[in-house]
């Protein structure tokens, strides 16, 4: 294997890994058989495992996710993909009503081991249809584990954690980051789902990020402590399970939180966050959290629009310089 | 068919009868609560499809289901336990009347958005193409099913991919309170969309257990063979409203007793006694349907409610519903 390997790249390889170890992995969507997907996320599949195990979908998304849980009730363990997260919406029945709700409703007697993957997110200048960030949609749904990852080798270790997974897996993979690169793990890499990791270590703040956030709150932080702020950057990997442990103990250390999120402020995933913080970690704060999260509008086209919307490195250091100063 | 299979088919439609009815009684009095959607009237299509069926298929229902999970293997106690909101019930009190379910025995569910199970059934009958296995997943559905998505998404699917599926429309011509013919544009709502799709669609009289049998047999062997999947009207009536809240006010009454006359046990008891067998035969059935029914009747009350610590189970594979660390 080569010395580093995309993001891209990470994903048909993490779903290769696990389709060579278990023959029960298939793959069901739009385009990503013979065309290796849209985004090229899934090349070179459909040349080594075949038709019978890579399928051609129409554009059907209750189809696709309905006949993945359909499957996954049956024995298989399917990797439906939604081609972008804003597209999730047309299958929202099953990721709010059918799939999460199934084993409960049921008394335990069916289990749903599937993964949904989506291409999540901006600054591809896609517009408002193709560009949001729902990963909070998700959150909103007791039954989905959530995975989000920021890197290349974490791509790979948390898609075999999610196909591996007994339980339903909404797994969003950034567009933003699909070009990035990153060492390549070693095989039977496996990131087990709710580990977040602190990713840089710090004392006087901690931002709390996922996945295309992770690398800007680095780069802030680069920034910051050339201002002698030393910041620490947790990446939560996972909304569910959600590593609040983690968190609590970097709170610990810092005293000071900034959570960093690309979906909007309304309902985002860092409320739930600063929930947690001030229910269990009141006591360990010196000053107000602070959220750098998406302006509550659609996503606009222009670049230039487009930033005033999503974090960037300015917000977020932005923010820390008027905490620090609180 | 022979008298015996016949007296089997028609004492499982009679326990059926007798367990929505007890449905009915036990909601009256209380003991039941939320909602019921019940099947009676519509016995003949699951019992004489699950007689055509392997035990190993799969079957999804709808929140009118109750039936379709007798008819799979559940038990009247076990169903009305549920309603009742016991411990024993079949979901363990956690899904409801709208959600019978017995895996162990192939009934994958019953499902209350509208048409949400159809893709579940392809995806199903994908799953035993993959795994070779020859098994067959059937979808049983309303009428008003056919104008949803889902619908139209499934049956373009499991044709293009040839899927072993039948799509089983219990068209008892109301969706919910309103007609099916008002707000559908062709006289036939499943089986006139099917050809759409490249798939067959069929009628059958749905309240005949014979002919239901005969149809989803010769269909389900045509679907394991490899021909791929087809559809299935089937013409009948709910004796109740939608719903426990729905009087069914809005069905003309020469509607209603055309139909009741033309009612499944009666029409099977009709062709028993063609086929030579005695009324004392038929009141042996029914009496033993009846027993059964009184039993489970009296087991569910009887049972005890849910630990209330059960709320926090069953989210996850592992059994618990822990969210974060």
């Amino acid at each position: 294997m080569a010395d580093v390997i995309t993001y891209r790249e990470a994903v048909a390889e993490g779903i290769a890994r696990e389709m060579r170890r278990d023959a029960s992995v298939v793959c069901l969507g739009e385009d990503i058989a013979a065309a290796g997907g849209v985004f090229k996320t899934t090349t070179g599949l459909l040349e080594e495992f075949g038709p019978g195990r890579v399928w051609d979908t129409p554009i059907s998304e209750q189809a696709i996710v309905g006949a993945a849980m359909g499957a996954a009730m049956t024995g298989m363990r399917p990797v439906a993909e939604i081609m972008f997260s804003d597209f999730l919406a047309c299958c929202w029945d099953y990721l709010a009503n059918e799939i999460p709700k199934v084993r409960y409703m049921t008394g335990g007697q069916v289990t749903v081991p599937l993964v949904v993957r989506t291409a999540n997110g901006g600054g591809l200048g896609f517009g408002a249809q193709h560009s949001q960030a729902t990963e909070n949609w998700a959150l909103t749904v007791p039954g989905l584990k959530i995975a989000a990852p920021a890197t290349p080798a974490d791509v790979i270790g948390m898609l075999a954690a999610a196909i591996r997974s007994a339980d339903p897996v909404v797994f969003f993979e950034h567009k933003g980051l699909l070009a990035t690169k990153g060492p390549p793990p070693p095989p039977g890499h496996v990131v087990e789902l709710g580990r977040a990791a602190v990713v840089r270590e710090g004392t006087d703040v901690t931002l709390v990020a996922l996945a295309s956030t992770v690398p800007l709150a680095q780069e802030a932080a680069g920034v910051l402590a050339g201002e002698g702020v030393e910041a620490e950057v947790v990446d939560l990997r996972c909304l569910v399970p959600l590593d609040a442990a983690t968190v609590l103990a970097s709170l610990g250390k810092t005293s000071r939180l900034v959570t960093v999120e690309e979906n909007p402020y309304q309902g985002g995933w860092g409320a739930t966050v600063v929930s947690v913080v001030a229910d269990e970690g009141f006591a360990l704060l010196d000053a107000p959290v602070r959220r750098v999260a998406g302006e509550c509008v659609p996503l606009p086209f222009a670049d230039a629009l487009e930033e005033q919307v999503i974090p960037t490195v300015d917000k977020v250091v932005t923010e820390v310089r008027r905490l620090a100063a609180y | 068919m022979d008298a015996t299979a016949l007296l089997d088919r028609y004492e499982r439609m009679n326990v059926i009868r007798r367990t929505e009815k007890a449905a009915h009684d036990l909601f009256l009095r209380g003991l039941v609560k939320g909602t019921t959607h019940l099947a009676a009237g519509q016995e003949a299509i699951a019992v004489g499809a699950s007689a055509a069926l392997r035990p190993d298929d799969y079957v999804f229902a709808t929140y009118r289901g109750h039936h379709h999970a007798l008819a799979r293997g559940a038990t009247p106690e076990e169903c009305l336990a549920e309603l009742m909101s016991r411990a024993t019930g079949l979901c363990k009190a956690k899904g409801g009347s709208m959600h019978l379910t017995k895996a162990a025995t192939g009934m994958l569910g019953s499902y209350a958005i509208v048409g949400s199970h159809l893709p579940m059934a392809v995806g199903a009958a994908w799953s035993a193409r993959l795994r070779g296995t020859e098994q067959l997943a059937v979808a049983f559905f309303g009428d008003g099913a056919t104008n949803i998505g889902a619908f139209h998404e499934s049956l373009n699917l499991a044709a293009v991919w040839k899927l072993p599926v039948l799509f089983v429309c219990e068209n008892n011509l109301y969706m919910e309170y309103t007609p099916i013919a008002d707000v559908t544009a062709v006289p036939r709502p499943a089986a006139d969309r099917a050809p759409a799709h490249g798939i067959p669609g069929e009628v059958v009289d749905g309240n005949d257990v014979v002919a239901v049998e005969e149809a989803v047999g010769r269909l389900a062997r045509r679907a394991r063979a490899g021909d791929g999947p087809a559809v299935l009207e089937a013409e009948t009536y709910r004796h109740f409203g939608h719903s426990r809240a729905d009087p069914a006010a809005y069905r003309p009454a020469e509607e209603v007793e055309r139909w009741l006359k033309h009612d499944p046990l009666d029409l099977a008891r009709g062709r028993l006694a063609e086929l030579g067998v005695d009324e004392e035969t038929l009141a042996g059935a029914d009496e033993r349907a009846r027993a059964v029914v009184e039993r489970a009747v009296e087991a569910a009350k009887a049972a005890p409610p849910p630990d209330p610590r059960e709320a926090l189970t069953d989210v996850w594979a592992d059994g618990g519903a822990a969210w974060r660390t």
